[in-house]
């Protein structure tokens, strides 16, 4: 059997052992939760509560502003205690609604519906009610996904299940705890869009889940498991379509412009929930990690739950943690206000430890082009790092640095140390800003 | 102190780098090492072959390139960097390129010129466009032309086997040496030049740990059963064979040590091929109609120069994009 990949790429310590056999354990709500109103991509949800409401578990919070935007629901039953900031996981303060939780356990969840008989609509209607958002990081609305203009001919439904990042072993459990809800939503996935075809793609890293995805799917013509190789990024949208299929996705494009609909396996359990539960998306599913982390566990989390109380769940730090990180280690963003909360599209809590974050001197470039040896999009990483450095933006933009997606295999292989994705990451604000600012001009 | 101040001094202070948060194990001074190591064996064979006194030259070397290094970056009022490696990595790598028992006093100018000349004038480490111990080696080329071409007969070579190199003894006395002592290193020629085995087995160390980009020495030595194989063809009598090219003088050291250096060779996959091809192309042309058996260190140099125009027009089409396709404004 032939493994897929794509070109480039880097293999890191896996640390999955760590909590690849930790079965998914329920975390019960704490005394106080947080619902940011941007846990999504697109414009922030308008609250429909107020100070000294009370809610149920499962109720509506606040509404969707508009199609690029996603509805948010209490995980608990409380009073809103206010309606103010708090800093999130993205490290800046958002609005927020604060619930105090009274102990109750009640939920008022929509009717369950009969995923063989419902409709298209009724599918990506209810995805969008239950503020379904892309598991896989990014927190797109998946009903806008699941909303393509009918001039796109979407071939194949992707299924991701790659899991690439080191320590995450979220979908991994998903695909061995709940592998009807991860098949029924591929399925309801490929319902919405009329897709006959569904593909699932796992890493080989991950024998168990795929033996167990390739029984589930053994009768089913039309639905088939993809074997890929372990790499870091091969859970990037663009790089497991392109192993897939061959096709590449082009800068500025979407995969439905390559025939293709890429949805993250957690994403698919989360549309079955609420179809067959009538349960909108109120809790994360995520691994809690690292060495400076005294139990690491899989927990599935009340959306809202302070990272302190997830930590506490899992028996604290250790004495030597030093790093806590929202998200996989390539990819996370590292926090410094434990009060910030679990969001919906939460994958992991990593906490690195002393000797793990210890940074390490910066030398010159050797120009050894490990670095463009291992970016899987084909640019040149020392090179856009060192236009930035120069604020030679336009000379960074003709050569490509918007194309980066800051996936880290870059800055990972530098033998310098150099912070390559850090500075590139400047390089694109900056370019960004420029490109604002022209199209301000011409208009 | 009251008791929130002790709870706050408690708090932990939680490191707020950005991602990547995880760092492969590589750095410049573990990698400058690797490549002194892989450098053992032909470091063994030159005392093996020309006895201990080649160990001088080596040590002599190495103390100026690092001493020069370390002067000219105090003098710069720069962090001295001699601990990385590099500069004892180029004193070592000009010392197997000098004949045996060559003068130690010019030795010494060499390793000054090398990485004072070839690197630190540049910025240092990184910033330099010709390979230093290449630098230096043709500035001593151009002082002392007797000295650097005086051979020495090495120690188990079998009766036949003169002190001149097996290059000078084909292009100038028609005499061709056999594969055997190419490979096994027993004939005249540079400390680390004379010994294939040896070079092989530390390249190889270092195209398995993946410090040496495999295109540079596979183009190399495609290139010159291309371009060297044509001329053989052509008149074999006159033109040799390329496996001979290969084994002889300083091709496979070269191939493996100097020209893969990464400062000074292309950063693309594809720029590596042209950059390896070239070599080979302008060696054949010095070995077969300069006026010098080898040509080696010229041809390197000369590529080391189209680097950076190699490094531009060689970038890959970004991911998505075909080659020559869209504009390349549009993303």
């Amino acid at each position: 059997m032939t493994i897929k990949t794509f070109r480039g790429g880097i293999h890191p310590p896996e640390y999955k052992e760590l909590t690849q056999n930790s079965v998914f354990e329920k975390v019960p709500a704490p005394g106080q939760i947080f619902l940011p109103l941007t846990q999504h991509l697109g414009r922030q949800a308008i609250p429909v509560v107020k100070k000294g409401s009370v809610v149920t578990a499962g109720m509506l919070v606040a509404q969707a502003d508009g199609f690029i935007s996603a509805p948010i629901h209490s995980p608990v039953c409380g009073t809103v205690a206010n309606l103010g900031k708090q800093i999130t996981s993205s490290g800046f303060p958002k609005d927020t609604i604060t619930i105090i939780t009274n102990g109750q356990t009640e939920a008022a969840f929509m009717s369950p519906m009969d995923p063989e008989t419902i409709t298209p609509d009724d599918i990506r209607k209810r995805v969008a009610d239950a503020g379904i958002v892309g598991q896989g990081g990014a927190a797109f609305p998946t009903s806008v996904k699941l909303t393509p203009p009918p001039e796109k001919l979407i071939e194949f439904v992707i299924l991701n299940g790659c899991e690439c990042e080191p320590y995450l072993t979220r979908d991994y459990r998903f695909m061995l705890e709940r592998p009807d809800a991860v098949i029924g939503g591929l399925k309801l996935i490929l319902k919405v869009l009329g897709v006959q075809k569904g593909i699932m793609g796992i890493e080989n890293n991950k024998p168990a889940a795929i033996e167990k995805m390739k029984n589930y799917l053994r009768d089913e013509k039309d639905l088939s498991v993809v074997v890929v190789k372990t790499k870091y990024p091969q859970g990037a949208e663009k790089m497991l379509i392109k192993a897939i299929t061959g096709r590449e996705v082009p800068p500025g494009k979407l995969p439905m412009d390559v025939g293709a609909v890429m949805q993250n396996v957690g994403t698919a359990v989360a549309i079955y929930d609420a179809i067959t539960k009538g349960e909108p998306l109120i809790t994360a599913a995520l691994t809690v990690s690292g060495k400076g982390i005294k139990n690491p566990k899989n927990l599935i989390v009340p959306v809202g739950t302070p990272i302190k109380d997830v930590i506490d769940h899992c028996g604290g730090l250790t004495d030597n943690a030093a790093k806590i990180i929202v998200g996989g280690p390539m990819m996370g963003a590292a926090q410094y206000d434990l009060s910030s909360p679990v969001m919906k599209a939460t994958s992991g809590i990593l906490v690195l430890t002393k000797d793990e974050v210890e940074t390490k001197q910066e030398t010159t470039c050797v120009r050894c082009g490990k670095c463009v040896e291992v970016c899987p999009l084909n640019l040149l990483p020392t090179r856009l790092a060192r236009l930035t450095q120069l604020q030679r933006y336009e000379d960074a933009e003709m050569i490509g640095i918007t194309v980066c997606m800051e996936c880290g295999t870059c800055a990972y292989t530098c033998p310098s140390n150099i912070p390559l994705v850090q500075w590139i990451r400047l390089g694109k604000q900056k370019v960004f800003r420029l490109q604002k600012e022209r199209s301000a001009s011409e208009n | 102190m009251t008791a929130s101040d002790s709870e706050e001094n408690k708090q932990i202070r939680f490191d707020l780098t950005t991602s990547p948060h995880l760092h492969s194990k590589w750095s410049t001074q573990k990698v400058m090492w690797l490549v002194v190591a892989s450098l053992a064996p032909s470091i063994f064979t030159s005392l093996l072959f020309f006895g201990l006194y080649q160990l001088l030259i080596i040590a002599v070397a190495i103390l100026f390139a690092a001493g020069t290094e370390y002067a000219l970056q105090v003098m710069r009022n720069k962090q001295p960097t001699i601990l990385d490696g590099s500069a004892m990595l180029t004193g070592l790598l000009l010392a197997l390129t000098l004949p045996p028992n060559f003068s130690l006093s010019a030795t010494a100018i060499g390793s000054v010129v090398a990485v004072g000349l070839g690197k630190q004038i540049f910025g240092g480490l990184g910033f330099n466009i010709f390979n230093p111990a290449l630098v230096g080696r043709a500035f001593l080329q151009a002082a002392f032309p007797v000295q650097i071409t005086t051979w020495s007969k090495p120690h188990l070579a079998v009766d036949t086997i003169s002190s001149a190199t097996p290059l000078a003894a084909f292009k100038f006395d028609h005499v061709s040496t056999e594969i055997g002592p190419l490979f096994f290193g027993n004939i005249g020629g540079s400390l680390g030049e004379t010994s294939a085995l040896a070079i092989l087995a530390g390249g190889f160390f270092l195209i398995a740990i993946r410090i040496v980009n495999w295109q540079i020495p596979v183009s190399m030595i495609l290139g010159m059963i291309i371009f060297g194989g044509v001329f053989h063809l052509i008149n074999p009598a006159v033109n040799p064979s390329p496996l001979f090219h290969i084994f002889a003088g300083g091709f496979l050291f070269g191939a493996m040590f100097m020209a893969t250096d990464w400062v000074t060779s292309p950063i693309t996959s594809s720029g590596m091929w042209i950059f390896g091809l070239g070599i080979s192309l302008i060696l054949v042309v010095i070995r077969l109609y300069g006026g010098l058996p080898e040509g080696v260190m010229y041809s390197i140099l000369f590529m080391n120069a189209f680097v950076p125009l190699i490094n531009r027009l060689t970038q890959p089409a970004i991911f998505g994009i075909k080659q020559g396709g869209q504009n390349e404004k549009s993303y």
